[in-house]
């Protein structure tokens, strides 16, 4: 038994990376602790930096990573949003750190628990976000983020998320590979142009106006571009290990379904449940989890989502003023299709607020009783506000 | 300066080439071929956001014959610490070489203001690298703003001498002394008024083992209005008026590494100054304010004086 931030520590030990730089912020501190715990052990040959912000973490994963080293990091909510201004920098120096974001509300007001609006501000970042439903995938991610950052038709950074408190903190049972299976699987990071190599110098940094800044955007695009093939390949490798093979996009009783959930992370397991007893009474339920939001699996969305009598999508984090992330995504792999599926946003779980069962079921029901509108609607507010689908 | 031959050492290849883009008379470039013509083994250098890091890596060249790093303008401290761990580790496993020094450049706006947290951080973690900062008194890649550094009196854009307000109303921190209380084994206070003085200075930073620091003042011409041919005269004034004064702190101990025989009134260093321009205007000049820069000088004069004789 162990958890999701364990289940993370323990894959890092078993990595074995050349540097962690991290700063210590709730729910994610439980990684450095016991990865500084490692190395004050001396069960990995780690070098651990304590720095004394977020900034620096990142800041330092940047300089590790550029000298050739493998490097990984956690953070959460305003250590995330106080790295910020590197998230773009380390992606553009095609810097393949592993991070693990344990996802928190932003404050203020201050609030521990979990929604997704710390990571989603950071998808215009260039990096890879995987999103794990529970601690036996963040312990896998961890593996193929590794592998997946360090391709050399990728080098791009990985957030590899996992809800906090809820995943985070909770026990439950994790299978893991042997410490020599783990070093098989990941290898050894060969970089190709490390600024430690002082006898062929080069320079990472530099300044560049409109002559060059779009073409080295571009090259980053093309890198997201590749995620989708190499990533079939890695975790076909790691499910010969293992048995688990993840898709970019985890389709539950999706294909003969009538009627959709789409959402991310934990609060899918109680999607899944629900989609049972509804099928269990006859109603063609189902649901598909995003994994990957970036690079995101537009086409295999819009292909499952095809043709479906009705289709829910489920944000954790708003995008104020605007289409929450997640749904102004789905919406727009579903421009393409020429019949229009009917679509009702919702936002639900802020501050760590719980999706219960009765909660999914009213969504399903919504959709059977074609009952939609054109805003976004509140899931498990406290207000009554039957207008917006409040409790 | 025992070991050191400034003849043998023109002949070592500058860190940088020609044909950056600095300023003509910005004594950036002077203090970073400086700094590193004594440093023997491989270096690498981390750069925070600043002019030397703009004009000397405009893609796709850079003027670096070293490993260059630029990340952002107030992680310099960060950057290098990373970079310094990574090479512990991966020369711990036979990866890369084993002897390579860091040296990170940052001005002043770089390293007073926006990186002083970066930079104790990386400070006292204790990481092995020499920290530079090359200190114009200003942000001067922006247009010669007022930093922390500035001293009273200057006239920057962001504190203008006007009709009300004679310049800036502030003292400059003083960097070096905070640095100093960071207990580090070695910190270093000087200017561009003789080469072999930064070049001894820096050469010991990088071969003392742990964090080490030089606050080395370098002219902007256009911030400081002066000819660009003036920056060793200005530099000199600035160590001989005793306005900046030279000196180290070796293992906590302060030592003085330059008495001018006969001191200069802060004055002279004033006037050569168009940044001061505005206190010797006729019928509005402003003689108790460099009377009172005076008695600024004397007093942390005696300060210093007092910690090198204790």
């Amino acid at each position: 038994m162990t958890s999701g931030n364990l289940a993370f520590a323990e894959a890092m030990r078993q990595v074995n990376p050349d540097v962690v730089a991290a700063y210590p912020i709730t729910p994610s501190t439980e990684i450095p602790v016991k990865f500084a715990e490692f190395v004050a052990n001396g069960m990995v040959d780690s070098e651990y930096v304590a720095v004394e912000s977020e900034h620096s973490a990142i800041t330092a994963c940047v300089g590790a990573s550029v000298s050739g080293a493998r490097v990984m990091t956690a953070s959460s909510a305003n250590g995330v949003a106080l790295m910020h201004e590197i998230f773009p920098i380390a992606a553009s120096f095609r810097a393949p750190i592993i991070f693990g974001l344990v996802n928190r509300s932003l404050g203020a007001p201050v609030n521990i628990h979990c929604d997704h609006s710390d990571s989603m501000p950071e998808r215009d970042s260039g990096w890879i976000q995987i999103y794990c439903e529970d601690a036996q995938e963040v312990y896998d991610s961890v593996l193929l983020a590794v592998r997946l950052a360090e391709h050399e038709d990728v080098l791009t950074p990985v957030f590899v998320c996992q809800d906090g408190f809820i995943t985070s903190h909770c026990y439950e049972p994790v299978e893991l590979l042997s410490d020599e299976t783990v070093k098989k699987f990941v290898g050894e990071r060969k970089a190709k142009y490390p600024l430690l190599d002082v006898d062929n110098p080069v320079s990472y940094g530099s300044f560049t106006m409109s002559e060059y800044y779009f073409e080295i955007k571009r090259t980053q695009i093309e890198g997201m571009n590749n995620v989708p093939r190499v990533y079939k390949e890695l975790t076909k490798e790691l499910a010969e290990y293992t048995g688990r093979e993840y898709p970019a996009l985890d389709a539950y009783r999706a294909e003969d379904a009538e009627y959709l959930i789409v959402i991310m992370s934990s609060a899918t397991g109680v999607v899944k449940d629900v989609v049972d007893e509804m099928r269990e009474r006859g109603v063609k339920a189902g649901c598909l989890r995003v994994r990957f939001f970036r690079p995101f699996p537009a086409e295999d969305l819009k292909k499952l989502a095809k043709g479906k009598k009705g289709v829910a999508v489920l944000d954790r984090s708003a995008s104020i003023g605007g289409t929450a992330p997640l749904a102004a995504e789905v919406k727009s792999a579903l421009y393409g299709l020429s019949e229009k599926v009917p679509l009702q946003e919702y936002l639900f779980g802020l501050g760590g607020r719980d999706l219960y069962p009765r909660d999914a079921e009213k969504v399903f029901s919504g959709l059977m009783e074609n009952d939609y509108s054109d805003t976004a609607r509140y899931i498990g507010l406290l207000e009554k506000d039957e207008e917006n689908g409040g409790n | 300066m025992a070991g050191i031959n400034l003849k043998e050492l023109t002949k070592k290849q500058n860190p940088l080439t020609e044909g950056h883009r600095m300023c003509p008379g910005c004594g950036a470039p002077t203090a970073v071929r400086q700094a590193l013509m004594a440093v023997e083994d491989p270096v690498v250098v981390v750069g925070a956001t600043g002019c030397l890091e703009v004009s000397t890596t405009v893609y796709p060249y850079s003027a670096w014959r070293v490993p260059f790093m630029h990340v952002a303008f107030e992680n310099a401290g960060a950057g290098v610490s990373g970079v310094e761990a990574a090479h512990r580790v991966l020369s711990r496993k036979g990866l890369v070489r084993e002897k390579i020094k860091f040296v990170a450049f940052g001005g002043d706006g770089g390293t007073y203001d926006i990186g002083l947290q970066s930079l104790s951080g990386a400070l006292e973690r204790g990481h092995d690298f020499t920290y530079i900062c090359y200190n114009n008194q200003g942000y001067m890649n922006t247009g010669a703003q007022r930093s922390s550094a500035t001293p009273i009196s200057a006239n920057a854009t962001t504190s203008p001498a006007g009709s009300a307000i004679p310049g800036k109303l502030q003292r400059a921190k003083n960097l070096t002394e905070i640095v100093a209380a960071h207990d580090i084994p070695y910190v270093a206070q000087t200017t561009l008024h003789d080469p072999m003085d930064l070049i001894a200075k820096v050469k010991r930073a990088v071969e003392t083992p742990g964090p080490a620091f030089v606050n080395v003042l370098v002219p902007c011409p256009l911030f400081w209005k002066i000819d660009s041919g003036d920056q060793m005269k200005v530099c000199k004034l600035a160590a001989d008026s005793r306005f900046w004064p030279v000196y180290e702190v070796i293992e906590g101990k302060h030592v003085l590494s330059y008495k001018p025989k006969t001191p200069v009134p802060l004055e002279d260093f004033l006037r050569a100054q168009g940044r001061y321009s505005h206190l010797f205007k006729k019928d509005r000049e402003r003689m108790d304010l460099v009377a009172q820069g005076q008695a600024d000088v004397d007093r942390e004069w005696e300060r210093l004086l007092k910690k090198c004789a204790g």
